[in-house]
């Protein structure tokens, strides 16, 4: 009897006595998480489920990442066939106007501008000593898009997902914070208040119908290994600009998002278990992302500065730092910028162009990696 | 295998030259379209 009782109190303990020191320091990470989403509303869809998986996966002995387990179940679902990037990126398209960037097709080179970091932040990985995969991944945080860093850590990276993800979302949020100091130390005061002029629209629906099925076909052709990424995107757009179809657009962007945001952030934070996750490599691939990310503000500004001179004065160098993903916090923060400098300025349609073309160019510059590497043999 | 700069560097020439060119590419495409259909007013 005293013995079945010493044994079915030791099956209470054991999990205290199992507690290893880094799931405390996992434990504190995720609240940390759901902190920033909840009191400060950083991207709270992604870090609040995040933060709680994260905590689940740190308590011992529940089985929850085991074969069967829940949080197992939810990440072989959809991030192991790299399902849950995909599925966002549909509803991601039927959110996005690309009519910004239509209007001047131009911007959608700051857009190209706007991926430097990723491979720069790649050649910094290989010189710290990470494997071809690993470092492809961690430049990829440089896309600023947490989907395509998603699906490409899931691909080629699995034992990342965790950090990687956690440092994209989290610096997506941080945009605000990251590119207005970038941006008043690469132009002049001149250059920040400069007014640029506002368009009619000239985009017919025709257009715009038409550009998602052109950017799939051109796209999938040049770098076919990222058409998942671009086509899904594209399907969504479509949807939306068909108007045919509105109620797969309207369950696209709300239903089918919002149930994939939650099994993707509950996933991922599954990943994120204390032996793995806490060493120094984890802080060197947040410093790595953070790297990636101001310095494709860096370029994408570089490169406004040179439409500027180009056009002799008639382009604002800070619509360049728009050339991101994070769409469209990008554009208010240039936007907000402009007009601490000039009140008279009305960047945001420029800014949401440059940003259109940022979405673009970071899908773009994943596919077009991924079809480089397959092309070399690496994957 | 490659060394790791040769990879690295192949990776920026090639990848960051591709991304450029394909947008370059999508952004003529782009003006191509709206020439062939341009915009017009309703009620024109």
């Amino acid at each position: 009897m005293a013995e079945a009782i010493i044994s079915g109190l030791s099956g209470l303990i054991a999990g205290v006595l199992n507690f290893h020191w880094s799931s405390m320091v996992m434990i504190v990470i995720g609240a940390i998480l759901i902190y920033l989403g909840v009191k400060k509303d950083f991207e709270p869809l992604l870090l609040v489920p995040i933060g709680f998986g994260c905590i689940l996966v740190n308590i011992p002995l529940s089985g929850l990442m085991e074969e069967h387990g829940f949080l197992r179940t939810l990440y072989d679902m959809g991030v192991l066939n790299e399902l849950y990037p995909l599925l966002i990126f549909v509803g991601i398209g039927a959110m996005t106007d690309f009519r910004p960037v239509l209007e001047n097709p131009y911007t959608f080179l700051l857009g190209a501008a706007g991926q430097f970091g990723i491979f720069l932040t790649l050649l910094l990985a290989l010189a710290l000593g990470f494997p071809y995969n690993e470092a492809v991944t961690i430049g990829i945080i440089g896309a600023c898009d947490g989907p395509t860093v998603i699906y490409v850590a899931s691909k080629y990276a699995k034992e990342l997902l965790g950090p990687c993800s956690v440092a994209a979302y989290s610096y997506m949020s941080l945009v605000p914070l990251l590119q207005p100091p970038i941006m008043r130390m690469l132009t002049t005061k001149k250059e920040r208040e400069t007014i640029m002029k506002t368009h009619q629209k000239t985009v017919s629906d025709t257009t715009a119908l038409l550009f998602p099925i052109v950017i799939t076909i051109i796209g999938g052709l040049i770098a076919p290994m990222g058409l998942p990424l671009l086509a899904t995107i594209m399907l969504g757009n479509f949807m939306k600009e068909s108007g045919a179809v509105a109620r797969l657009t309207k369950a696209s962007e709300n239903e089918i998002a919002n149930i994939v945001t939650l099994f993707l952030g509950l996933s991922i934070g599954a990943t994120m278990v204390g032996p793995v996750f806490v060493k120094p490599q984890t802080i060197l691939i947040l410093a790595l992302g953070l790297l990636a990310i101001c310095l494709d503000t860096v370029f994408g500004v570089l490169f406004g500065k040179i439409l500027y001179l180009v056009t002799g004065g008639k382009v604002n160098p800070l619509i360049g730092a728009a050339g991101i993903s994070a769409f469209p916090m990008s554009a208010r923060v240039v936007q907000k910028e402009g007009q601490k400098y000039n009140k008279r300025s009305y960047l945001l349609m420029h800014a949401m162009g440059a940003n259109a073309g940022g979405q673009v160019g970071s899908v773009m510059a994943a596919a077009v990696m991924l079809s480089v590497l397959k092309g070399m043999g690496v994957i | 295998m490659m060394d790791k700069w040769t990879f690295g560097l192949t990776m920026l020439v090639v990848g960051m030259g591709g991304t450029i060119c394909t947008l370059m590419l999508f952004s003529v495409v782009m003006y191509i379209l709206k020439k062939i259909f341009p915009y017009k007013k309703e009620g024109a």
